[in-house]
């Protein structure tokens, strides 16, 4: 189980309250987790990164276990504590763009 | 008695102003998407119910939402603006070739008669069209390429899309307006485009009477009489009594030919409405005096409209999509500022009142007459 934190603008477009949990199968990595994301909440889809999987929107960033993953290749697995649902993978909107 | 429904888009969410048919109390609902730049919000004329709403962010992109309730409820639909083939380039503000990217939504145009069909006009310039009720789109590639697309040039705002007209009586003819490319027209439901800028002049571009290049802040039809359009112009307000085919300057008696939003009455097709701004550089009214100013004689013999106005320091702009009438007997005329303030004339113009004093920057401003 994946805990994913999103920003509040996000969460209302999804109509998401607090975190949300997410089932990833196969190996835990940001692709995986978003692929399953926005699965789950269709209307995310182009708000994070671009539609069909594509890059990071510029003022998203994605953060976890203190460290800023964003410009981590999206393939990459993500840190063990986010695999085991311990720590949550924090998808943050930027101190700019808004 | 009839109702009306004024939707409000805002630098930071929607609002929503009902009113009986005296409009003089209102009801006022909102944000709606709070904290998100909603750029504009529109009615189906088909179903007044179903309502379409341009909604972005700098950090998350474009949403676009629908209603079927009339914006008691929403839901995000479709938010894919993929440019048809490979896109090219337009020129950039340094001259250079500059590819073509989306960036959002500025203006949605529902079908007159088909409530699943919408247009979107887009930045970077582009027409994009919705059959299934905005769920998915597809661009009409005809515009950005029927030829003068590369030497297409942003304005400060961006190179937007912003005006889309459908001609209710010539079945297939589309009007649409670029910042600052110029006007467009399509005779086949938006297949195939020329533009349609004979007369404009324009001091900005190295050949002031150019094809293409013009800095065309908004175009208005009256739905009695299609072949006549009203243009505001960066500077300038034009008519064209052929559909676009020609133009002349009517900017006539005005203080100032500067300004963003341009509107015709809702019953009377020589009756229209500019909102003066001081100059290109100087985005708020003359003097720190807000008027509109009317023409009832479609242009060149303008007056002052001022009652209910503040006429003292003023110093608020009208953007171009920030105008909008009623059709009720009494025309109804709306139009929101970048301070927060939507004013609602009744009677035509002759009297104004504020709905609303201090929601965010108004970007734009429509009306639903309602049974």
């Amino acid at each position: 189980m994946i805990r994913v934190v999103l920003p509040a603008h996000l969460r209302a477009l999804a109509r998401i309250d607090g975190e949300v949990e997410l089932d990833v199968t196969g190996p835990v990595t940001q692709c995986s987790v978003l692929d399953a994301l926005e699965a789950r909440y269709p209307a995310l889809r182009g708000t994070i990164r671009g539609h069909d999987g594509g890059p990071r929107r510029a003022f998203i960033r994605f953060f976890a276990c203190e460290q800023d993953l964003s410009h981590q290749d999206p393939d990459t697995p993500l840190p063990e504590p986010v695999a085991s649902g311990a720590e949550p993978y924090l998808i943050v909107a930027a101190m700019a763009g808004g | 008695m009839s109702r009306v429904r004024v939707l409000v888009g805002t630098r930071k969410g929607a609002f929503v102003l009902s009113a009986d048919g005296k409009r003089d109390s209102w009801d006022v609902s909102g944000p709606h998407f709070a904290g998100w730049e909603i750029y504009h919000v529109k009615g189906s004329p088909a179903d007044p119910g179903r309502l379409y709403a341009s909604q972005y962010s700098g950090w998350s992109g474009q949403v676009i939402q629908r209603s079927d309730d009339g914006g008691a409820t929403w839901e995000p639909v479709g938010n894919q603006f993929r440019y048809d083939g490979i896109p090219g380039t337009h020129q950039w503000y340094d001259g250079t070739p500059h590819p073509w990217e989306f960036e959002r939504v500025w203006h949605l145009e529902p079908s007159l008669e088909d409530p699943e069909m919408v247009y979107a006009g887009v930045e970077d310039a582009g027409l994009f069209r919705s059959a299934d009720g905005g769920q998915h789109w597809e661009e009409l590639p005809g515009l950005r390429g029927h030829g003068s697309g590369p030497s297409w040039q942003p304005g400060a705002g961006g190179m937007c899309l912003h005006t889309i007209i459908l001609d209710p009586v010539h079945p297939g003819r589309m009007f649409a307006a670029i910042s600052a490319a110029g006007a467009f027209r399509s005779d086949d439901a938006g297949q195939t485009w020329r533009p349609v800028n004979h007369g404009l002049k324009s001091e900005g571009i190295p050949d002031s009477d150019a094809e293409v290049g013009h800095c065309v802040h908004r175009v208005a039809m009256h739905p009695s009489r299609p072949d006549v359009l009203y243009m505001q112009k960066h500077w300038d307000v034009m008519r064209s009594d052929d559909a676009g085919e020609s133009w002349r300057e009517v900017s006539g008696n005005l203080p100032t030919d500067f300004g963003f939003p341009i509107d015709v009455h809702a019953h009377e097709p020589d009756t229209i409405y500019v909102v003066p701004i001081t100059s290109d550089a100087e985005h708020y009214p003359p003097d720190g005096r807000l008027r509109v100013y009317r023409s009832r004689t479609g242009g060149d013999d303008w007056e002052p409209l001022t009652s209910g106005l503040p006429q003292q320091h003023c110093y608020v702009n009208v953007l171009r999509d920030a105008m909008a009438v009623d059709s009720l007997e009494d025309c109804g005329v709306y139009f929101g500022t970048t301070g927060g303030q939507v004013y609602a004339s009744p009677d035509a113009g002759d009297t104004w009142a504020p709905i609303v004093r201090d929601l965010p920057a108004v970007l734009s401003v429509e009306v639903q007459t309602l049974p």
